[in-house]
């Protein structure tokens, strides 16, 4: 017996079928890989910090016992992710960033140190992502290590005129103090735009100009603790009173 | 009839020569220029296209004699992207890097004309056996020019090729400069277009 293979009823069975077993097959590989690729998404991340302390050459493993050699811990201020580091014996802070670009979000990390000579807070190294920019243009931000290399040694925050500090560090046209500004990428310039509010964002947590949304003695108390070797036997009495005695003392 | 038969054969290397997607029927080029400004993605995807045309091929052989004529075309696209969807999930697991580089362009290789060419002029009327090596054969044919424009790309445009260093440090020193051109998608238009040129004026022969 031949099948019409032209009637409604079989077109209907048929693409049922057909939808039902690619809906199986592809619900299976994804389960059954899934595993793997958060293990990649997951190094693609620590990668992206170790770029961040200029430290781009490793891959897979290395990178790994990098990561796990250098950075201390991870703080989490409502949302704002910043790590701490140690190289060569000098602390370091990561920032993790959040931003969006010309056609999508970006991302980054900037790492931040205290110049041991001038006692500026600079950038240390700084990587940037973008998840869809124009390949040549506003991608430059991800491909283009020299502009990445260009953030290092800018200071980041300044006192003010009127005495309260300020993010100072920015992306800009036309480069007139070349401590602080970064130029933008040529073609770029709402991309860059937002490589520069994604800074201006990040740090003004620590300014006080971008408001977390959080209570302002649980953030002290916060980056008490983490600047402390002995952190995780600390009471909460025993940090408010350092808070307190640190009052005093800049008084 | 034999495995190899001349028939066979011919289904093979035609679309590598006289037949080839690209250089005869000038189909898939946007993924051609978009993928090739180096060596690695550019091989990658070959692969992925011909992986996903032979097997395409193949599945749409076996049940050709079932499919309804009217809805061939849907049922041709959902075997096309369930493919390319698996692909694109190993690649992921396997191979993050290449998968991030390729990023958009393996979702489109459900769009790429080769595949739905070939599905619709070859495999509904033939046998697995034939369908399969001429998916492999397009795909292969496919992946060579992407080959060959992602090595001139990456050579001209980076001094580089799979990311090893070609061009010494001296030639920089005499004042070399890496074509930034090169690295832009108009250049493999132009490249594309100079391969099709010689390919015309050299292989080609009518029929």
């Amino acid at each position: 017996m031949k099948l019409n293979t032209n009637s409604n009823a079989y077109i209907i069975v048929y693409s049922a079928i057909l939808v039902v077993i690619v809906a199986f097959l592809l619900a299976f590989v994804y389960k059954a890989l899934k595993p793997m690729q958060d293990a990649n998404v997951e190094l693609d991340v620590k990668k992206q910090v170790l770029y961040s302390l200029n430290i781009r050459d490793l891959d897979g493993a290395a990178a790994e016992a990098k990561y796990a050699e250098l950075i201390e811990d991870t703080l989490d201020l409502a949302g704002q992710k910043i790590l701490m580091a140690e190289v060569n014996e000098e602390p370091i802070m990561i920032f993790e960033m959040k931003g969006m670009g010309l056609w999508g979000g970006i991302s980054g990390y900037m790492s931040a140190h205290f110049d041991s000579k001038t006692m500026k807070f600079v950038v240390y190294g700084a990587y940037f992502n973008h998840e869809s920019e124009t390949a040549g243009l506003g991608a430059e931000i991800k491909d283009s290590q020299a502009w990445q290399e260009k953030f290092i040694g800018k200071q980041i925050i300044a006192e003010g005129a009127d005495g309260k500090d300020k993010v100072v560090l920015s992306v800009v046209k036309k480069v007139e103090d070349p401590e602080t500004q970064v130029d933008c990428v040529t073609g770029a310039t709402l991309t860059s735009n937002g490589v520069d509010e994604m800074i201006k964002r990040t740090f003004g947590i620590l300014t006080g100009e971008y408001d977390l949304g959080m209570d302002e003695k649980e953030l002290e108390k916060l980056m008490m603790k983490a600047c402390l070797s002995d952190k995780d036997s600390i009471s909460d009495a025993e940090l408010d009173k350092m808070i307190k005695v640190k009052k005093a003392e800049e008084e | 009839m034999a495995l190899f038969s001349k028939q066979n054969k011919e289904v093979f290397t035609n679309p590598l020569n006289l037949d080839h997607p690209i250089l005869g029927q000038v189909l898939g080029i946007c993924s051609a220029l978009a993928v090739t400004s180096q060596l690695k993605p550019a091989i990658v995807m070959g692969l992925a296209v011909t992986v996903i045309t032979a097997f395409a091929n193949v599945i749409i052989s076996i049940i050709r004699n079932t499919i309804p004529n009217r809805i061939r075309i849907v049922v041709q696209l959902v075997v096309v992207a369930a493919l390319v969807t698996i692909v694109s999930q190993i690649l992921k697991a396997f191979a993050y890097d290449v998968s991030v580089q390729l990023s958009v362009y393996v979702g489109l290789i459900i769009t790429n004309c080769i595949l739905m060419g070939r599905l619709e002029a070859f495999a509904m009327q033939n046998k697995p056996w034939p369908s399969f090596l001429d998916g492999v054969g397009n795909g292969l044919g496919y992946a060579m020019i992407l080959v060959i424009v992602g090595a001139v790309r990456e050579l001209l445009g980076r001094g580089t090729l799979l990311g090893i260093q070609i061009i010494p440090d001296f030639c920089y020193d005499f004042g070399y400069v890496n074509n930034g051109m090169m690295t832009m998608p108009a250049m493999a238009l132009i490249l594309v277009g100079c391969v099709i040129w010689v390919h015309r004026a050299y292989f080609y022969k009518e029929k």
